[in-house]
């Protein structure tokens, strides 16, 4: 097999198994969503101090899946072992 | 189906670097020329404001007051200056993720722009920690014993890092889902089925992403300037 096309084949691959690293903060922004609206019920005065910081921390949980996509794009368009 | 950044021609050399101009570029400028023009027309209005505001001026009042309360919320006392920086900094990424609504390609799926964006984070929160905190900036670094500097190093440089590619992330994924949709549909599709796309990467996930840069960078800068 020609060693080119094997790291190209492999370097999709591995584009797609970055992708799973969107699998855990799926779940941690599920938990913070479940979790805000627990609070929303329980305190509904609260709501927009509430609010905002479950976006933060829904934020701060969804990086670690953008640089899984980033580096699926860095493997797929800017491959640096080929 | 384009997703990195096309270079359209070449402008100039910066010592030897060549400088093209690319889309980003000229989105930029667009949205420059918009903002520019918002703020040429209040100062024009300015002179007219009166005691009672009614239309535009009410607008306009609305608008600050509700960012400067927002600062003020959120960063605590001695937040003066920074209701209008981030003002500033959330219409600017407010606009450039709106952009994809006109045809353009969003700068903020550039990571040049949300690095430069970031980076003005980095000097701001920096800045105010070594002003505000003098002694006790350096002593945090050691804070809980010596042997954590270097993760206390790491953490401080990854914020940035994570600010950035949030933001480029989140864009640069719309517009790759975007491109790969408007080139799997017929011509005469293009017009119903992207609409809802458009309204979720470029109308919600704009503005969200928008605020949770504001919001992160008050907190972050914010965190360095208590005195403990």
């Amino acid at each position: 097999m020609d060693g080119r096309s094997f790291i190209l084949g492999m370097s999709a691959l591995s584009a797609g198994i970055c992708t799973l690293s969107g699998l855990g903060s799926g779940l941690g922004q599920g938990i913070a969503a479940g979790k805000a609206a627990e609070a929303v019920g329980r305190q509904p005065e609260a709501r927009n101090s509430i609010l905002s910081t479950m976006l933060v921390g829904a934020a701060v949980a969804e990086t670690c899946s953008v640089y899984g996509l980033v580096i699926a794009l860095i493997l797929l368009m800017a491959n640096p072992l080929v | 189906m384009d997703f990195l950044i096309e270079n359209h021609r070449l402008l100039f050399h910066l010592w030897g670097i060549p400088i093209y101009l690319t889309d980003t570029l000229i989105a930029t400028w667009i949205i420059m020329g918009a903002l520019i023009l918002l703020a040429v027309v209040v100062r024009i209005q300015l002179r007219r404001f009166q005691e009672v505001p009614g239309g535009f001026q009410n607008i306009i009042e609305t608008m600050v007051e509700t960012m400067d309360n927002f600062t003020k919320s959120t960063m605590g006392p001695g937040s003066d200056g920074f209701g209008p920086y981030f003002f500033g900094v959330f219409l600017f990424i407010l606009l450039a993720n709106y952009s994809g609504l006109f045809g353009l390609r969003q700068p903020t799926a550039d990571l040049a722009v949300t690095g430069a964006l970031a980076m003005m984070t980095f000097v701001l929160i920096h800045f105010r920690g070594i002003r505000m905190q003098k002694k006790g900036y350096i002593k945090e670094y050691f804070s809980p014993h010596p042997v954590f500097f270097p993760i206390n190093l790491v953490g401080e440089i990854s914020k940035p890092v994570s600010l950035a590619f949030r933001l480029f992330g989140n864009m640069l994924g719309g517009v790759i889902i975007m491109g790969l949709i408007y080139g799997m549909l017929p011509l005469a599709l293009r017009i119903v089925l992207p609409d809802l796309l458009h309204a979720y990467f470029d109308v919600f996930a704009g503005s969200l992403q928008a605020f949770i840069f504001t919001i992160l960078s008050m907190t972050f800068i914010a965190q360095k300037s208590t005195t403990e």
